[in-house]
C-alpha cells in the first residue's frame, strides 16, 4: 500500500494534527512502509472468523447511573491553559 | 548496595535500617547516576522523605502492611497527584495529574515510598526509549546502548540499583522487553489483573501494567500490591488474587513446558539462542518436561498488533486537544487552529505516525479492511495459545531476537523497530500473562528468557522463574560502573 502525499494531508486533517509542509515526504515514505507491513495481513484468509475486541471476549461492566464523583472543577481548572468564571476559554466559534 | 525488596522489608523488620536512612541512600545514587543514564524525568525527593518519615513511624508501631518503607519509582504515565505526570511528551510537560493512578493509590496505602516517576518512550509507544520528549535512556550494562522500551527508565533504574523495584506498562512488551535488554526480571500480568484506571491509555484493549525487580520473588511482592479488581476500571477482572509468594518454594517436577517453533527459527541471534538452551536445560534437570509446540500465526502478530494498537492510540490521544489541560499553541486563530498546532507541537514523530496510521485505518470505507481483519486475526493468534495450553502448562522462548543496540541504531526505519517485538506481542493480543528473566550475556549485554502462562496463572510464571533463580544467579548480576 502506497499513499500519496495529499493522502497524508487529509488523514493528519481527519486527526487534527498539523504536519510541516516539508516533512509529508517523509510521513509519506514511512507511512507506506508501516503500511506494506500491515499488508501482510492479507496473506491469511480470516473469513467467517469473529473479531476479537477483548482478549477475555468479556464485555463492558456497566455499573448503576448514580454519582459517584465530587465536583472539583476548581482543581481541575487549575492545569488548564486558559480559563474565565469556571469555563474553559477558547478561540471564538459562533460569529 | 543493590538489596532486592525481600532484602528491604527484613531490614527494615529487624530494624537494621529505617525507611527514611534507605530512601535518602537511593535518592543519593540517583542524583549521583541519573545524569548518566536519564532514567526519571522527576525525582520527588520531598515527597519521598515525607512518606519514608510516616513508614517509619508505621513501622514503629508495628502496622506495617506489604511494602511499608520500600523505595519504588514509577513509570510517568500512572497519574500521580500533585506531581506532574508527562508521559514522557512535550504536550503533557505541564501537566500536574489531580489524581492518583489505583496502581499509586495501592502503592501509597500499603505505606511504599515514590522516588519519582522514570523515563520511557513518548505514550508508551516505542522499544528503545529514544522517543523521549526528555531524550534517550542510556543501558546500564553499555551506556551506548538502548535499554529498551517503552519502560526503559523503570527496567535501567532497577539494573542500575537507583531503586529497588519500579512499575511499567506493557502494551506490547514495553515491561518484558526493557527487563531483558537491562538484566532485571519483569512480569506482565493477565489483561484486568492490574487496574488500568489512572494509566495514560495506549491500546486499551492491550495495556496491562506490572513491576520489575531484581527477582521474581520480588516481583511477587509487587504483583500483590498491586493486582485485583477495580470498579473504576471497567475491564477489571473480579477474579480473586491469590497469595503469589506462597507458591514460590513449590518445586516445577512434572512441569510441562512448550518451546514454540516459531519462537527459535529464523531471526533470532544464534549466540542468544544457545543461552536460552543452556537456561532450558536448568529447567529440565529441575524435573521440568520440555516439549516442542507450535504457534503457527506468530508471523501475523507484527501487522495486527500494529493495526489494533495505532487504531486504539489515534482514538485515546483525541483527548489531547489543548483545551482543558496540556500543551496549547501561541496564538490560534481559531478552534481548528488550535487543535491542530497544539497537537503538532505537543506529539513528537513516532506519536503522530501512529496516530495517522490508526486514523487511517478506522477512516470510512477502510474499517474492514485493517481494524476488522486485524480482530479475526486477533483470535486466530489466541487460539493458537489456547491450543498450546491443552498440552503444556507454560510456554518458553526468548523475550527479543538480539541484545540491546546501540542508541540510534534503528530511529530511520520505524519497520525494522517493529520487528524487535516479534516475541512480545502476541502475548498482549492473546491478554496472556507473561514475564522476563535474565538467564546470561552476549557480548556483556544481558539476555532476557520469556514464560508466558494461561489466564490468572501469574503464580506458576513466578514459580518457575523463582526456582530458575535458586539455582542461577543471572538475576543478581549488577553492571560494574553501578555497582
Amino acid at each position: 500500500m502506497t499513499l500519496k502525499s495529499d493522502d497524508v494531508r487529509s488523514i493528519a486533517h481527519l486527526a487534527r494534527l498539523h504536519i510541516d509542509d516539508d516533512s509529508v515526504d517523509q510521513y509519506v515514505d514511512d507511512l507506506s512502509s508501516i503500511l506494506t507491513l500491515v499488508d501482510q495481513m492479507n496473506l491469511v484468509d480470516s473469513s467467517g472468523v469473529k473479531p476479537l475486541a477483548n482478549p477475555l471476549d468479556a464485555s463492558q461492566r456497566l455499573r448503576v447511573d448514580e454519582v459517584t464523583e465530587s465536583n472539583q472543577r476548581d482543581k481541575f481548572q487549575q492545569i488548564a491553559p486558559d480559563v474565565a468564571d469556571g469555563f474553559y476559554r477558547v478561540p471564538r466559534v459562533i460569529e | 548496595m543493590a538489596l532486592t525488596v525481600t532484602e528491604i522489608r527484613q531490614g527494615l523488620a529487624a530494624g537494621e535500617f529505617s525507611s527514611s536512612e534507605i530512601t535518602r541512600d537511593y535518592l543519593a545514587r540517583i542524583a549521583q547516576h541519573n545524569p548518566a543514564l536519564n532514567c526519571f524525568i522527576s525525582v520527588t525527593e520531598a515527597l519521598a522523605l515525607d512518606q519514608a518519615r510516616a513508614a517509619d513511624e508505621r513501622l514503629a508501631m508495628g502496622n506495617a502492611g506489604l511494602l511499608t518503607g520500600v523505595p519504588i519509582a514509577h513509570k510517568d504515565l500512572f497519574c500521580t497527584d500533585g506531581v506532574r505526570t508527562s508521559c514522557a511528551s512535550r504536550i503533557l510537560d505541564n501537566f500536574i495529574a489531580p489524581y492518583d493512578a489505583t496502581v499509586i493509590e495501592r502503592f501509597r496505602e500499603t505505606g511504599a515510598v515514590m522516588l519519582g516517576k522514570t523515563n520511557m518512550d513518548e505514550f508508551a509507544m516505542g522499544s528503545s526509549n529514544e522517543n523521549s520528549h526528555y531524550g534517550s535512556v542510556a543501558n546500564p550494562w553499555k551506556t551506548t546502548h538502548v535499554p529498551g522500551g517503552s519502560s526503559g527508565g523503570s527496567a535501567a533504574a532497577v539494573a542500575a540499583g537507583l531503586a529497588p523495584a519500579a512499575t511499567g506498562t506493557d502494551t506490547g512488551g514495553s515491561i518484558r522487553q526493557p527487563a531483558a535488554l537491562c538484566g532485571v526480571t519483569g512480569i506482565k500480568p493477565t489483561y484486568g489483573r492490574v487496574s488500568r484506571y489512572g494509566m495514560i491509555a495506549f491500546g486499551s484493549s492491550l495495556d496491562q501494567g506490572g513491576p520489575f525487580a531484581r527477582s521474581a520473588a520480588d516481583c511477587a511482592l509487587l504483583l500483590q500490591a498491586m493486582a485485583g479488581f477495580d470498579a473504576r476500571d471497567s475491564t477489571s477482572s473480579e477474579t480473586p488474587v491469590p497469595d503469589y509468594s506462597a507458591t514460590l518454594d513449590q518445586g516445577i517436577e512434572g512441569l510441562r513446558i512448550g518451546l514454540p517453533k516459531e519462537y527459535f527459527a529464523e531471526g533470532l541471534d544464534s549466540r542468544l539462542a544457545k543461552v536460552i538452551d543452556t537456561a532450558i536445560d536448568e529447567l529440565r534437570r529441575l524435573g521440568a518436561d520440555i516439549r516442542e509446540i507450535s504457534l503457527p500465526n506468530t508471523g501475523l502478530s507484527i501487522p495486527t498488533y500494529y493495526v489494533i494498537a495505532m487504531a486504539e492510540a489515534s482514538s485515546n490521544l483525541s483527548r489531547f486537544d489543548g483545551v482543558r489541560f496540556g500543551h496549547r499553541c501561541a496564538d490560534p486563530v481559531d478552534l481548528e487552529d488550535l487543535y491542530k498546532r497544539s497537537r503538532g507541537e505537543g506529539f513528537g514523530k513516532e506519536v503522530k505516525r501512529r496516530i495517522l496510521i490508526g486514523t487511517y485505518a478506522l477512516s470510512a470505507g477502510y474499517y474492514d479492511a485493517y481494524y476488522l481483519k486485524a480482530q479475526q486475526l486477533r483470535r486466530m493468534i489466541k487460539d493458537d495459545f489456547q491450543a498450546a495450553f491443552d498440552s503444556v502448562d507454560l510456554i518458553l522462548g526468548p523475550t527479543t531476537p538480539e541484545v540491546a543496540f546501540a542508541i540510534g541504531a534503528k530511529t530511520d526505519d520505524p519497520v525494522s523497530m517493529y520487528l524487535q517485538d516479534i516475541y512480545t506481542i502476541s502475548l498482549n493480543l492473546a491478554g496472556l500473562p507473561g514475564m522476563s528473566l535474565p538467564v546470561g550475556f552476549v557480548d556483556g549485554l544481558p539476555v532476557g528468557m520469556q514464560l508466558f502462562a494461561n489466564y490468572f496463572d501469574e503464580a506458576r510464571l513466578l514459580q518457575t522463574a523463582h526456582q530458575y533463580q535458586q539455582v542461577s544467579d543471572w538475576h543478581l548480576q549488577t553492571p560494574e560502573a553501578f555497582s
